[in-house]
């Protein structure tokens, strides 16, 4: 047993910290550390800095233009990103509907949604949830009729994060109302600017705009924006999301957030003429984040090793979006500690792109509170940690 | 023994709802914290008419008599609502360092003016690096004749912008962190030098950032002697710290109960996700919580109105101070969690409720800070 790299994976290891220094722009980088969210604008340009590297499909095979990265490279390149705080490319194009077109997709569908995804000319979002299909997906109702060479549409999909600076939009629609819900269920790919969509954004906890609403209501979409078989949509959903949970845990950027913790704290008075880092209670929670996101490392590591000889990603997945995301959610709770009255200030504009006004509180500490509001959706999205726990108990326990 | 209520304590407890029920609803409330003040001057009146702004106060001050009880109990049906109204800040806090610090005369000025609810005040006396630490006040006090110049800044200042008076808290002597030496002078907000930034905190309360600039303020504005404001300022922030321990009993109350009963109607696979024992569980969780916390505010209340030794009192507090935080995690996230993505929207009521707590779990020291005050104590 052992976890190095080889030599080579050492030294691609130096080239990715090499690039990321020199070509994350610095601009992005306060800004990240200052907890302010990065534009569109911004993402995609950093998204094409990677391309003009070769970067920007760690995920994909060569021959779309991809990497053609190994699992290790894979996650050496995903743990430098990490550590450096620079955005992951948005995963609804690039990790979400991209192995889905080139699984699934016919030759056109592919030459026509692929290069602008790698290039990041298209954004894309996520249209699975329904106001009442949540947990249960399945029972999803959005119905596409088949009228001739189109489709149409008619229904709503919720929680789309970023719909608003979306192009197209993948969905799970109904198109068989008479078999199992699993079986009347299609992906398709639905063109933002159709007639008849609607969007309405739904603010969260934290003040901001994050999610949407997006209504159907007659939207016609043509009959070869279907992706492979009618009726076959939802086995192209969950093969996607068995891979999706590759990569989830969030360990690097644990890592740094962790590090930030600590000088933070360094940083903190304490009241009574020393700093946080010498408080006991504080130390030890520190100390109980770090000892955790070990055992989140090194679980993520065994997995890995399981990945590269072949083995398909299992759920054991689970583990990692649960406890990675837990992980997350509780140094929230300390950054919160750490600012203390700071962190109370509800002045959310504060850390959107171009803030002009006079902002309230020292820094990054004011954005504690808003980011442990916010951050109580990792726990919800993604399959939600009970859903996680029911997979585990099933399919991993034979409950 | 009796834990019920009496007969007075039922009829505070039923005006409130009732006011609530008719003048503090959910879209209400959402229209009194983007108005300009950030609270409604018509309910502090109602407030002042109903005899509410009485309560925190003692008989020989002309309230209704200072029961840490009869206080609980109210701030309990506060928090169910969510009311942003600045009670703790002017009634609470600010009165309640006046009462104990004020002489005959100031007292007589100040104390009938807030129970008849014309009078706004707050309590400045955290700063940057002080962090919960009350004696740590570094904005200084210099005496030249019969003025006083005051310099630091205050931070997390509840009704800072409200406030037609300041009550501030500054050193004359010793060194930072020292017990003796602080005194806290009454500044009016509108004096040359001060400077108010003023926001609304994540539960909607309003709460300022003051930096004061060679303000001058006459020496008879000082609360009491010279130096000796740091028991009345403790003791202030202590029943302040009971108030906002029991309006976050009441907020979680209500969290509970929005779960329950949406878990009986939100339907996923079939059937109310409330059939799932893994959040009937969590649920029964919750409902542990919101009793254990109601039941140690109630015992800090009482050690409060009851004969215990000042420092059996000060030790209470913090025990519920401590354990309600704990309960305010637990049950704020739970309730999030279980409502799924609804419940991280603005639109319900459940979020603000969650951020709520998550205020009060900060407000007069978190969590840690309690529990190793407790230790110390
Ligand atoms: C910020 C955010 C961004 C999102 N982005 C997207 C997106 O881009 N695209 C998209 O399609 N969706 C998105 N989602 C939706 C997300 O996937 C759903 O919120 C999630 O599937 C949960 O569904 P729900 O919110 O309807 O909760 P519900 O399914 O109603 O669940 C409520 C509670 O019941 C629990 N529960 C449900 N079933 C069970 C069970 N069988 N056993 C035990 N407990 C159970 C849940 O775990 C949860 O705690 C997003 C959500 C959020 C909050
Ligand atoms: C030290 C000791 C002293 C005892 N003294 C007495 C005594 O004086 N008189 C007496 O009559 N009995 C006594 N008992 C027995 C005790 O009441 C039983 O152990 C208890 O009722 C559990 O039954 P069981 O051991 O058969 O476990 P089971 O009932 O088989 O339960 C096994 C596990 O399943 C869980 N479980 C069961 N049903 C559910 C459900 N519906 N939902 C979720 N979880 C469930 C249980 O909580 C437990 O964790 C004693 C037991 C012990 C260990």
């Amino acid at each position: 047993m052992n976890a190095d790299f080889t030599a080579e994976e050492l030294q691609f290891e130096i080239e990715v910290r090499e690039f990321l220094q020199n070509d994350f722009p610095a601009e992005y980088r306060e800004k990240v550390d200052a907890g302010i969210r990065l534009s569109k604008d911004e993402l995609v340009h950093w998204q094409k800095i990677l391309y003009k590297k070769g970067w920007a499909a760690s995920n994909w095979p060569v021959e779309h233009g991809g990497t053609g990265w190994s699992a290790t490279q894979k996650h050496i390149f995903a743990t430098e990103m990490g550590l450096i705080g620079a955005p992951e490319p948005v995963p609804f194009g690039m990790k979400m509907v991209a192995p889905v077109l080139m699984a699934y997709g016919s030759d056109e569908q592919k030459q026509r949604f692929l290069p602008d995804i790698l290039e990041s000319n298209v954004w894309w979002c996520q249209g699975y949830s329904e106001p009442n299909s949540g947990s249960d997906l399945a029972s999803l109702k959005t119905s596409a009729v088949r009228d001739g060479d189109e489709y149409v549409v008619n229904g709503s999909k919720t929680w789309n994060t970023y719909g608003q600076y979306a192009d197209w939009i993948f969905c799970l629609v109904r198109t068989d109302t008479s078999v199992k819900k699993q079986e009347g269920i299609s992906f398709m790919l639905i063109d933002m600017k159709t007639p008849g969509i609607t969007l309405k954004p739904i603010v969260l906890l934290d003040g901001h705009a994050e999610v949407n609403e997006v209504f159907f209501d007659e939207v016609r979409v043509p009959a070869n924006n279907l992706i492979g078989e009618e009726n076959k949509g939802w086995t192209y959903a969950k093969v996607l999301l068995t891979h999706e949970r590759t990569n989830i845990s969030g360990v690097p950027r644990g890592k740094r957030r962790l590090a930030a913790l600590k000088r933070l704290a360094g940083n903190t008075d304490d009241g009574f003429g020393g700093t946080m880092l010498e408080n006991s209670a504080f130390k030890t929670k520190l100390a109980q984040v770090d000892i955790e996101l070990q055992a989140l490392e090194y679980s993520e590591l065994r997995t890995l090793a399981a990945l590269s000889v072949g083995k398909a990603p299992g759920p054991e997945s689970s583990i990692l979006k649960i406890v990675g995301t837990e992980l997350a959610q509780e140094m929230d709770e300390l950054f919160v500690d750490l600012a203390g009255y700071n962190c109370l200030p509800f002045v959310p504009e504060q850390f959107e792109d171009g803030f002009q006004g006079e902002a309230v509180g020292p820094g990054s500490s004011a954005a504690a509170a808003l980011s442990y509001f916010n951050n109580r959706k990792l726990s919800i999205f993604g399959g939600s940690n009970e859903i996680q726990r029911n997979i585990i108990s099933k399919a991993v326990l034979g409950l | 023994m009796d834990f019920s209520n009496t007969e007075e304590q039922q009829m505070l407890q039923e005006s409130v709802q009732k006011f609530v029920y008719k003048s503090y609803d959910f879209d209400t409330r959402k229209q009194i914290i983007a108005s300009e003040k950030g609270f409604s001057q018509e309910n502090w009146d109602l407030f002042a008419e109903l005899g509410w702004l009485t309560v925190p106060f003692k008989e020989d001050d002309g309230g209704f008599g200072g029961s840490a009880v009869d206080l609980a109990v109210m701030m309990e049906e506060f928090g169910k609502a969510m009311l942003v109204e600045p009670f703790i800040a002017t009634a609470v806090l600010a009165g309640g360092v006046i009462s104990e610090q004020g002489s005959a005369e100031q007292k007589a000025e100040l104390l009938p003016k807030i129970m008849e609810g014309s009078l706004q005040l707050a309590c400045a006396y955290a700063e940057q690096g002080s962090r919960f630490n009350l004696a740590n006040i570094k904005t200084s006090a210099v005496v030249e004749g019969d003025t006083v110049i005051l310099n630091g800044s205050k931070t997390a200042v509840l009704n800072g912008s409200n406030a037609e008076i300041l009550l501030v808290a500054a050193r004359e002597s010793g060194a930072a962190t020292d017990s003796e030496g602080i005194s806290v002078f009454m500044v009016d907000a509108s004096s040359a030098g001060v400077s108010i930034q003023s926001f609304a905190n994540v539960d909607g309360k309003k709460s300022a950032e003051i930096n004061l600039k060679d303000v001058s303020v006459p020496v008879a504005q000082r609360l009491g002697a010279s130096g000796s404001a740091l028991q009345a300022l403790q003791d202030g922030v202590d029943r302040a710290t009971l108030a906002v321990s029991a309006e976050a009993v009441g907020a979680m109350e209500s969290l509970l109960h929005k779960t329950v009963e949406y878990s009986k109607t939100r339907k996923q696979f079939g059937t109310a996700i409330g059939t799932f024992q893994a959040l009937q569980h969590r649920m029964a969780d919750m409902f542990i919580e919101c009793q254990l916390a109601r039941s140690i505010v109630i015992m800090a209340a009482m050690k409060l109105d009851g004969g215990e030794s000042a420092l059996e009192k000060t030790k209470s507090v913090s025990a519920a101070k401590s354990r309600i935080g704990r309960a305010i995690q637990k049950v704020g996230q739970e309730a999030i969690q279980i409502h799924g993505g609804i419940g991280m929207t603005e639109e319900l009521d459940v979020g603000h409720l969650f951020k709520s707590v998550t205020a009060a779990e900060i407000m007069f020291g978190n969590t840690d800070y309690h529990t190793q005050r407790f230790a110390s104590l």
